[in-house]
């Protein structure tokens, strides 16, 4: 834990708050712990999958007949063996999970429409055989033209992906690439801008990031003679995922049983399906289970980033540093389907300040490239980079310090967001004071040198979860829920549950349960994990406690009552003399004789979910040379409401400002004249290592959120939000030159250094 | 495509396996030997993820054929803890929770290894540019290079 973070958090628990060894970290150490592709199956098959060099065009000719014949492939599966849906109408909820799209996105119809869209996929004795017999399946193309950037693809004329998708609340027939806007609007704009004293207006632009976790995908399928399947794969909700696949391979949910693997890292990416219903196919054709495991080039080719970007921001001050006015409009880039998270825009672009008049506005349109998928805060580091930057120049303008403009617009409790959010308790005050206070704040800068400070936010998830506390009769306890663990959430699990408990954490042993064992659980994304199955497993803790009382009070034979839980212990109340107290430990091992074995259940729909701001300081250095950056020194300040596994807090921390720093410098998707994907290996998409980033100083703030029992708040996306902002603020501050569009590479840099 | 019978000490353990010509070592040890604490995170050298230590050096699993190991010592993830006693690198990624996901882990824990045996006292930067081969996307590295710095302190302390 850093210097900076310890000491500062104060509470009265026992577990919640203290750092302990996470249970699978021994598994994790010694290359025990089992992921996506370590499952082997007897009689597994490999699968693999043919995709499209084009990043347009339509199928003229499929024919596998040739890789069907060929010695050792057991199975062959087209777009024909996917089964097509009926098109989402609307109305239209936030998140739209489109069967149609999703059935051509898994494997194309009858148009490839991106470089990598998968057409065809065999499953063979060996990865070999496998991949000799897709070069033996001939494709012909006809090319159609190609689309790639956002506002293009949004005019009229632009080549049309979907020729069947129009424009929502447009009224018109014309096949657009524009699937919907959504437009948020308070108070009067133009009187707004007109009582500002100055007004800054620039246009941002920000490419399509990776999630870039280390394990690609991979899944295995077994599908049983009686048609029961059974799915192991690398997924940040297996939940979801069976959701998903019983609709789209119309196979009923009770008898589809996903088992989460240990996940190789997601951070959004993972919240899908890609290969799974592939290999679904492959077993039930072939009659064996079969295993998928994508090459890193698939999961740049074929698997979501975030969306790409391009906005115009304006805002206006007075001189006092008063906000008038704010206006954005930002055109996302969906990729080949709909799906961009415009809803989120509208909510993150200005929503740390309480600002009188506003308007954004949010475009999802389609584009040939893969289609986007959720990366830590989906659409939001792009509103923040704007409005960040704009309101740092303004700063600038009005020579005001830019701590002090963003803490006298800070939004704050009874404040309502432009989306409708009222906030309860929020600290983005206390986050803002914690960074004027910070002594990094006020540490001197060198030569070429420069600081950047941005400040993002973030309304994160709640929704359904469930838990299960099974007490065992030694006095240890399973705690079972159904949320894959990413960043270390079997930490924060055991820990309040050990907390409700009164028992040491190392009693405990945390598990992820799969589709089967335990009620529907929402994914692990939205920061949502510790936070809404965090309440479920203290509810369910709460249970076997009420239920270990009863058995304290009939052993007694007293009131149920009289029977309260301190500290481990059932305690009779002071009304009962001579009675001792009886511990966890005593009950467990009475507890079959006293009706049966002891478990608590909960199934929840978490709300009460609140915002998280996150605030960050950098240092860079820049070579006037070269262009070079040089990330010198960083720190971040998070409201985090209650820190569960304060260590654990800090990786998020820590892993956001190094994956923003990536973000803001280098990583980007390349193209060439044919939208065809160029930097497809870790080489070339060169995000942060070691050597490039300095250590990350984390603040931790807690302002607790009243809604939950232990005042969690998210965590994991918040720190995302304001990170390329402030990269990308410190290198304008160390070059003293307005830039927009990024990454702020080498040759972008040293161009706007040399401009004038 | 041809076979090779080949012989190799792994992790101790004289072993002998059958590889066609074009199976990397990474193939070797997570599909013929099920040594999967190997992980394959992009197959072209540029992750790390997939580390061992051949013949005292540490090379990308992914590089290196199958075939090329015979009369080879390679130590994987596996062999790194002695019975229950884990290695003072794995112990202080565990004190300084220098990991998430985990995936990324075994390829790390490989390189630091074999870098603290050549220099048991480096400087953060010498650390940082020693694993500037392995990505980890999940902890921003700030607890992984803290680890290997209180590893190696121990390391050097038990040494003397």
């Amino acid at each position: 834990m850093n210097e900076e973070s310890r000491g500062r958090l104060g509470s009265n628990y026992q577990w919640v708050g203290k750092n302990t060894r996470r249970p699978d970290g021994v598994d994790k150490v010694t290359g025990r712990a089992r992921y996506g592709d370590d499952m082997k199956l007897p009689g597994m098959l490999y699968g693999k999958i043919l995709r499209s060099p084009h990043a347009h065009a339509k199928i003229v000719k499929l024919d596998t007949s040739k890789a069907e014949a060929l010695k050792g492939v057991k199975a062959v599966v087209t777009g024909a063996d996917i089964p097509d849906h009926e098109p989402a109408k609307p109305p239209y909820p936030p998140i739209i999970n489109d069967f149609h799209d999703i059935s051509r996105n898994v494997m194309a119809k009858d148009k490839v429409l991106y470089d990598g869209h998968a057409i065809a996929a065999v499953a063979a004795t060996s990865e070999d055989i496998a991949k000799a017999a897709l070069k033996l399946i001939e494709v012909e193309y006809e090319i159609l033209p190609h689309v790639l950037d956002p506002k293009e693809a949004a005019e009229p004329g632009a080549p049309i992906l979907h020729a069947d998708q129009t424009t929502y609340e447009s009224g018109s027939d014309a096949p657009s690439n524009l699937f919907r806007s959504s437009r948020g609007e308070r108070g009067d704009l133009d009187a707004g801008f007109a009582e500002a004293d100055v007004i800054v207006e620039r246009d941002f632009s920000s490419e399509p990031i990776h999630q870039g976790y280390i394990e690609p995908m991979a899944c295995v399928a077994s599908v049983s003679e009686d048609g029961a399947v059974e799915l192991w794969m690398t997924t940040q909700g297996h939940f979801v995922a069976r959701q998903l696949l019983s609709k789209l391979l119309n196979i009923e949910l009770a008898k589809l049983r996903v088992t989460a693997s240990e996940i190789g890292g997601g951070f959004g990416g993972k919240t899908t399906v890609y290969q799974e219903p592939v290999a679904i196919r492959l077993a039930q054709k072939s009659g064996r289970p079969v295993r998928m495991a994508m090459t890193r080039s698939e999961a740049f080719r074929a698997t979501g980033p975030t969306v790409g970007s391009r906005m115009t921001v304006k805002m206006g001050v007075k001189n006092d540093g008063t906000i008038t006015a704010a206006d954005a409009e930002i055109w996302y880039q969906a990729g080949a389907f709909k799906g961009a998270p415009i809803g989120r825009a509208a909510d993150t672009f200005f929503s740390p300040y309480d600002i009188p008049n506003m308007r954004v506005a949010a475009h999802d349109v389609c584009s040939n490239r893969p289609k986007i998928a959720a990366y830590r805060a989906p659409g939001a580091p792009m509103a923040c980079l704007g409005t960040e930057m704009v309101l740092n120049e303004l700063a600038e303008k009005i020579g005001m310090d830019p701590v002090e403009i963003r803490l006298k617009n800070a939004v704050k409790e009874g404040d309502q967001s432009l989306m409708g959010t009222k906030h309860g308790r929020i600290g983005m005050i206390e986050v803002m004071e914690e960074t004027k206070n910070h002594p990094h704040y006020a540490a001197p800068l060198g030569p070429n040198q420069g600081r950047g400070i941005a400040v993002g936010y973030w309304l994160h998830g709640g929704g359904l979860s469930s838990a299960s506390v099974i007490l065992q009769d030694d006095g240890t306890v399973n705690v079972a829920t159904g949320n894959p663990d990413i960043g270390g959430s079997r930490s924060s699990m055991r820990a309040m549950a050990a907390e409700e408990l009164g028992i040491d954490v190392e009693l405990i042993k945390p598990i992820v349960g799969d589709t089967g064992q335990l009620p529907y659980s929402y994914q692990t994304a939205g920061s949502r994990t510790t936070y809404a199955t965090g309440w479920a497993v203290v509810n369910a803790a709460r249970e076997v406690i009420d239920k270990l009382r009863a058995i304290a009070a009939k052993k007694w034979d007293i009131p149920l009552e009289d029977v309260r839980w301190d500290a481990g212990q059932a305690i009779p109340t002071d009304n009962h003399t001579g009675i001792e107290p009886m511990s966890f430990k005593e009950l467990a091992a009475m507890a079959t004789k006293f009706g049966g074995a002891v478990a608590g259940h909960s199934e929840i729909n978490a709300g009460g979910a609140g915002a998280a701001f996150s605030s960050q300081i950098v240092d860079v250095e820049v070579d006037p040379e070269t262009g070079f950056v040089k990330p010198l020194r960083y720190t971040v300040i998070q409201d985090v409401g209650r820190a569960i596994s304060p260590d654990y807090v800090e990786g998020q921390m820590q892993g956001a400002a190094v994956q923003g720093i990536g973000w803001a410098l280098n990583e980007e998707y390349i193209y060439d004249d044919q939208a065809r994907l160029l930097n497809t290996g870790f080489l070339d998409y060169r995000m942060p290592v070691a050597s490039d980033v300095p250590m990350v100083d984390c603040v931790i703030v807690e302002v607790p959120n009243p809604n939950h029992p232990y005042g969690v708040r998210g965590v994991g996306e918040p720190c995302l939000v304001p990170a390329p902002a402030a990269v990308a603020n410190a290198v304008e501050n160390a070059i003293g030159k307005k830039m927009g569009s990024l990454p702020f590479n080498p040759p972008k840099v040293l161009k706007a250094i040399q401009a004038g | 495509m041809p076979k090779h019978n080949v012989t190799a000490t792994i992790n101790g353990d004289e072993t002998d396996f059958t590889c066609r010509t074009d199976q990397t070592l990474l193939d070797v040890l997570r599909d013929v030997l099920y040594l999967t604490g190997t992980k394959n995170g992009c197959g072209t050298g540029d992750c790390g993820a997939c580390t061992v230590i051949m013949n005292g050096r540490p090379v990308n699993s992914c590089l290196v054929l199958g075939a090329e190991v015979d009369g080879a010592e390679i130590e994987t993830i596996e062999g790194m803890a002695k019975g229950n006693e884990l290695h003072p690198l794995q112990q202080k990624f565990l004190d300084h929770a220098a990991l998430q996901c985990g995936v990324c882990t075994p390829g790390i824990l490989n390189m630091a290894k074999s870098f603290l045996e050549k220099n048991p006292d480096p400087t953060e930067t010498e650390v940082r540019f020693a694993l500037a081969g392995n990505l980890c996307r999940c902890t921003g590295y700030d607890k992984i290079i803290r680890a290997v710095m209180d590893a190696a302190a121990e390391m050097r302390e038990n040494a003397r």
